[in-house]
Formats: structure tokens, C-alpha cells, sequence
């Protein structure tokens, strides 16, 4: 097994333990329903629907349209707040790491089902996609838009677009409880339609709901830059040789951007530099390996 | 330069994780917590699919 597949078998395994971590109402599947419990007050850092049956938490973008669509707030201070501290301590690691849909796009990903490639036809606009739909999917329309006469609104993303609450929440609580499948309309057939489309492009595209359409990664992309959780090229020890570029499945050129707002730090770049002039701030590299490696490669 | 863009960052980060929970605690004060917690203590009828 290379380098890069056991980062990556290491990766999806830490992926799957936080899921369990943080969904460990097993109860909830097998019934269908979900925790009622106070820790479902605190939002975790990925987009974990907190309908999911197992879920212990609060999904940030969830609790950010509650808030706002409540009719009682102008803006979310609590939310926000966990955003922000989530952000600047790891920026975008949560996609790569924490969040349960990456995970499920990962893993599509790995059939091994036609050609792989990296993006979408037209990403260099479509990755400004998911700004648009945090503006107006999660902040705009859930603030402005009452449908009821108290003065609430609708939460927009999830109700249209969030196809991780459908996977998560929809399909497990539907499938057990037949209150809820009786229940079912257009609104249900729409949201498959869009969580499926999505689950078939992630087979052979990487991660197109984090590139595209993710408000949350949209949102801990700006902290990437400053987070606790950077990385940084050695630029004394870089050759150049782009299999950083190559090996990356967000398409950075990770020598020019290694804080690039899209990295979702999964560190395939760090597995595949052949000098590993890549670093994580806080994890010191080993000098006398890199010396070495860079020996190695210049004799080949 | 590059020690100065690093005290830069610090202070920003620091910053930024003052901010956060000052929010945070603004946020708890002001009762947000509740309309989280009433939220996602119930099944979400939209996020779900149902409406």
C-alpha cells in the first residue's frame, strides 16, 4: 500500500469514527426518531442534518437558518460564534476530516466505475456557486422571506438543496417510521432527485457538493488562510515537480496556495511530495528525511 | 518580514477567537440557545424532505 492510500484508508477511518462519535443515538435508527437531548443545543463542526436519528448535535448551517428564520433574531451570535471558533482553529480540516458527507463523497469516489476526474466542466465559475447559495439560500431568504403570520420562515438550504439532511435525516427516519412515509410529496421527490444527481457526479467527479454547493465550506474556506491548522511549502526544499497539483483532488497548486480557500486539508499533498517540503504549523518535519529525500530524488 | 506576518496571524487568530466567544456567550445570553435547541430536539420536517 503507497503512502497516499494509507493516508487515505487512515483518513476515512478517523471520517467514520467521528460520525459515530458524533451520531451515537443508535437507538434513533431503529426506531426512527431522533435525540431530544441538551447537547443538541451545541452545533457540531460538519454538516451532520440534526434530524439524522443518530445525531447528538446541532448542524451549524441548520442552527444559523433556525435563528434567522425564527423571526426573533436580525442575527445569529451563537452561531456565528461557533463558526468563527471552528474556523480559526481548523478551517476547512472539518471538510476533510469531520464533515459525514464528505465522507459519503469520498467513498463514492473510490468505485473504481469509469474515469476519474477532478472537476466539473466550467469549475473555475461553478466553485463561486456556493457563495451565492450562503447568501441567499442560508442568510437572505430564511431572514427576509416570512411564510407563516407569526413571522417565521422557511430554512431554504435545508428544505431545497441540503441533500446531506435526505441521506442523513430523510432516507433512515423514512424508512422506519411510516407516519413519516406516508408523508411524503414533491418536496421528498426533489430532494432525492438532488441528493441522487449529487452521489452519481461524486463517483467520478471529487467531491462536487464541497466544491460547488457547500455553504459551510464556503464559510471555513476564509479562515484557511489564518487557522490554527495551516500548512506551509519549504520553498528551499521544493523542486516543482507538481505531484502535489496532481495528487490534490480540489485542484490547488498547492506549492503557489498551500492556504488556498478550497484545500480541504486531507494531506494527500503531504503523502505524495517526494522532499516533503509540505508541513502542518505545529507538526515540526524531520529535517535529516527531508534532506534525504531530496538527495533520493535528485539522483533519479 | 515573515516573523512580522506571523505575529500578524497570531493576533488576528486571537482576535478572532475572542470575538467567537464573546458571540457565543452574547448568543447564550440573548436566548438563542433555546431556539437551537427546540430546533434540533424535533424532527425537521423541511430538512428531511416533507416540509
Amino acid at each position: 500500500m503507497g503512502r497516499e492510500n494509507k493516508r487515505h484508508s487512515y483518513r476515512h477511518w478517523f471520517q467514520a469514527a467521528w460520525f459515530a462519535l458524533t451520531n451515537g443515538y443508535a437507538v434513533g435508527f431503529l426506531e426512527g426518531k431522533i435525540y431530544r437531548g441538551k447537547t443538541k443545543a451545541l452545533c457540531v463542526p460538519g454538516l451532520n442534518c440534526y434530524s439524522c436519528p443518530g445525531a447528538l448535535g446541532a448542524c451549524p448551517i441548520g442552527a444559523l437558518q433556525a435563528v434567522l428564520d425564527s423571526g426573533k433574531f436580525k442575527i445569529s451570535c451563537y452561531v456565528f460564534g461557533f463558526l468563527i471558533l471552528f474556523g480559526t482553529l481548523l478551517g476547512r480540516f472539518i471538510c476533510g476530516w469531520l464533515c459525514p458527507f464528505g465522507l459519503v463523497q469520498d467513498l463514492l469516489h473510490k468505485i473504481p466505475v469509469g474515469r476519474k476526474k477532478k472537476n466539473l466542466p466550467g469549475h473555475r465559475k461553478l466553485i463561486y456557486f456556493k457563495y451565492l447559495v450562503l447568501g441567499l439560500f442560508v442568510i437572505i431568504l430564511p431572514m427576509t422571506v416570512a411564510v407563516t403570520v407569526t413571522g417565521t420562515g422557511d430554512p431554504w438550504f435545508c428544505k431545497y438543496i441540503c441533500p446531506s439532511g435526505t441521506l442523513l435525516g430523510g432516507i433512515p427516519l423514512i424508512t422506519v417510521n411510516p407516519g413519516l412515509r406516508a408523508a411524503i410529496g414533491w418536496l421528498f421527490s426533489w430532494k432525492m432527485f438532488l441528493l441522487i444527481l449529487i452521489l452519481v457526479l461524486s463517483v467520478r467527479y471529487y467531491r462536487p457538493f464541497c466544491k460547488y454547493l457547500c455553504p459551510l465550506g464556503a464559510i471555513y474556506g476564509w479562515f484557511n488562510p489564518i487557522a490554527y491548522y495551516r500548512m506551509k511549502v519549504d520553498q528551499e526544499a521544493c523542486i516543482h515537480c507538481g505531484a502535489c497539483h496532481t495528487a490534490c483532488g480540489m485542484d490547488i497548486e498547492v506549492w503557489k496556495k498551500p492556504n488556498s480557500v478550497e484545500c480541504i486539508r486531507c494531506g494527500d499533498c503531504r503523502a505524495v511530495c517526494p522532499t516533503n517540503a509540505i508541513s502542518v504549523s505545529g507538526i515540526p518535519k524531520f529535517k535529516g528525511m527531508v534532506l534525504e529525500k531530496i538527495d533520493k530524488t535528485k539522483k533519479t | 518580514m515573515e516573523k512580522t506576518g506571523k505575529k500578524a496571524r497570531a493576533a488576528v487568530r486571537l482576535l478572532l477567537v475572542g470575538a467567537a466567544v464573546c458571540l457565543l456567550a452574547a448568543g447564550t445570553a440573548r436566548g438563542e440557545v433555546r431556539t437551537v435547541l427546540t430546533k434540533a430536539a424535533n424532527i425537521c420536517m423541511e430538512c428531511i424532505g416533507i416540509g
